[in-house]
């Protein structure tokens, strides 16, 4: 029963939009941030490169190229902070982590997308 | 002054608030606290009180006198009894009280007995470096060191710290926050940790340094630093 209940609490923090993405999505993640007293919401845009935890720890990392310099933000899911993820496109990886990435520069980091990796198979 | 109640410590996980921020709670089962008695000043028993019970124990397993004055409210027979002196919310017998007397930002003490740690040595127990794990040392990593001086004084001194029990002793933790207050459940999220392991009783009382409709001190956070001179001004 106790369990029961923990869980019960953690449930009710899921986010309730179901957002779904996987590793090597290139994603745009919304973030409300407060300045003084108002809130307005921040655009970090980048490839998703790694999801860890379980439940309401889950994180993800998301990679983008900035003014030439490689920057990470690691994102809780759950976090009411985090406003909404939208996936751009569905990148084609075969790692559940995608740390290669941050050696590549340029077109060496761009991903293929999953439906131009289908069709290179066909052919 | 304390209002009070008996809880059980259920588990721990995290919960995020209204601006985002995650807080790690502790969960405790802090009801329904039933009220088996209240002491009043002007009665015999001479000081203000009231005694709260909670969870429920199988009635074979009372004392027949304990039975006797937790029948006279008709309640079933509990688990755990507890004396709240001065409680400040108006109460009768057979009440029941529960989360609800605590509120999201309220400040509690969380008093219970810590978990035994059985015989323990001295650097788990008094903190004590020990010896070096490594250049050399043989044997001689855990120990205490001496103990006393010469002939003179030629005894050890009372109270020196030594290897012995641990643990299994009644502690309170002061100034927890309360993130959450759910009456439906009888739960209350109390931020950090409190002593005991999970499925422990614990007292939870309204904080004795903190209590309801304490304030920060001006001054000691969040106020801005005024600059002492004009050459002080200038360099910001």
């Amino acid at each position: 029963m106790n369990q029961a209940l923990l869980d019960k609490i953690q449930s009710e923090q899921f986010r309730k939009d179901d957002a779904k993405f996987g590793v090597g999505d290139s994603v745009r993640v919304h973030t409300k941030v407060v300045e003084g007293d108002k809130e307005r919401i921040q655009i970090f845009a980048g490839v998703v490169i790694g999801k860890r935890g379980r439940g309401l720890n889950e994180t993800f990392t998301v990679r983008r190229i900035s003014y030439g310099e490689g920057v990470e933000r690691i994102f809780p899911i759950h976090s009411p902070r985090v406003d909404k993820i939208e996936v751009e496109r569905t990148g084609s990886v075969r790692r559940a982590k995608l740390t290669y990435l941050r050696k590549r520069i340029g077109k060496g980091a761009t991903l293929v997308k999953e439906k131009e990796a289908v069709s290179a198979v066909a052919k | 002054m304390p209002l009070g109640l008996i809880g059980k410590k259920l588990g721990h996980t995290r919960v995020y608030d209204a601006s985002g921020v995650l807080h790690a709670v502790t969960v405790v089962l802090a009801g329904p606290n039933r009220v088996l008695q209240v002491k009043t000043q002007a009665s015999k028993d001479g000081y203000n009180a009231v005694q709260l019970g909670f969870d429920d124990q199988k009635e074979h397993r009372v004392t027949k006198p304990l039975l006797g004055h937790i029948k006279k409210q008709n309640g079933a027979a509990v688990k755990r009894i507890r004396e709240f002196r001065n409680f400040s919310k108006e109460v009768k017998p057979g009440d029941v009280v529960g989360p609800a007397l605590f509120a999201p930002g309220d400040f509690v003490d969380a008093i219970g007995i810590v978990k035994g740690r059985g015989f323990e040595g001295v650097v788990k127990r008094h903190r004590f470096a020990g010896g070096d794990s490594t250049h050399g040392a043989k044997g001689w990593h855990r120990r205490s060191g001496a103990i006393g001086q010469r002939l003179f004084p030629g005894t050890v001194m009372r109270g020196m710290r030594m290897p012995g029990h641990m643990g299994q002793v009644q502690r309170t933790t002061q100034n927890l926050e309360v993130i959450q207050v759910r009456e439906a459940d009888n739960l209350l999220l109390i931020k950090g940790s409190m002593p005991g392991a999970e499925g422990d009783y614990v007292i939870i009382r309204e904080s004795k340094k903190r209590p309801k409709g304490w304030k920060p001190a001006v001054g000691s956070q969040g106020k801005k630093k005024e600059p002492k001179t004009a050459a002080d001004a200038k360099k910001k």
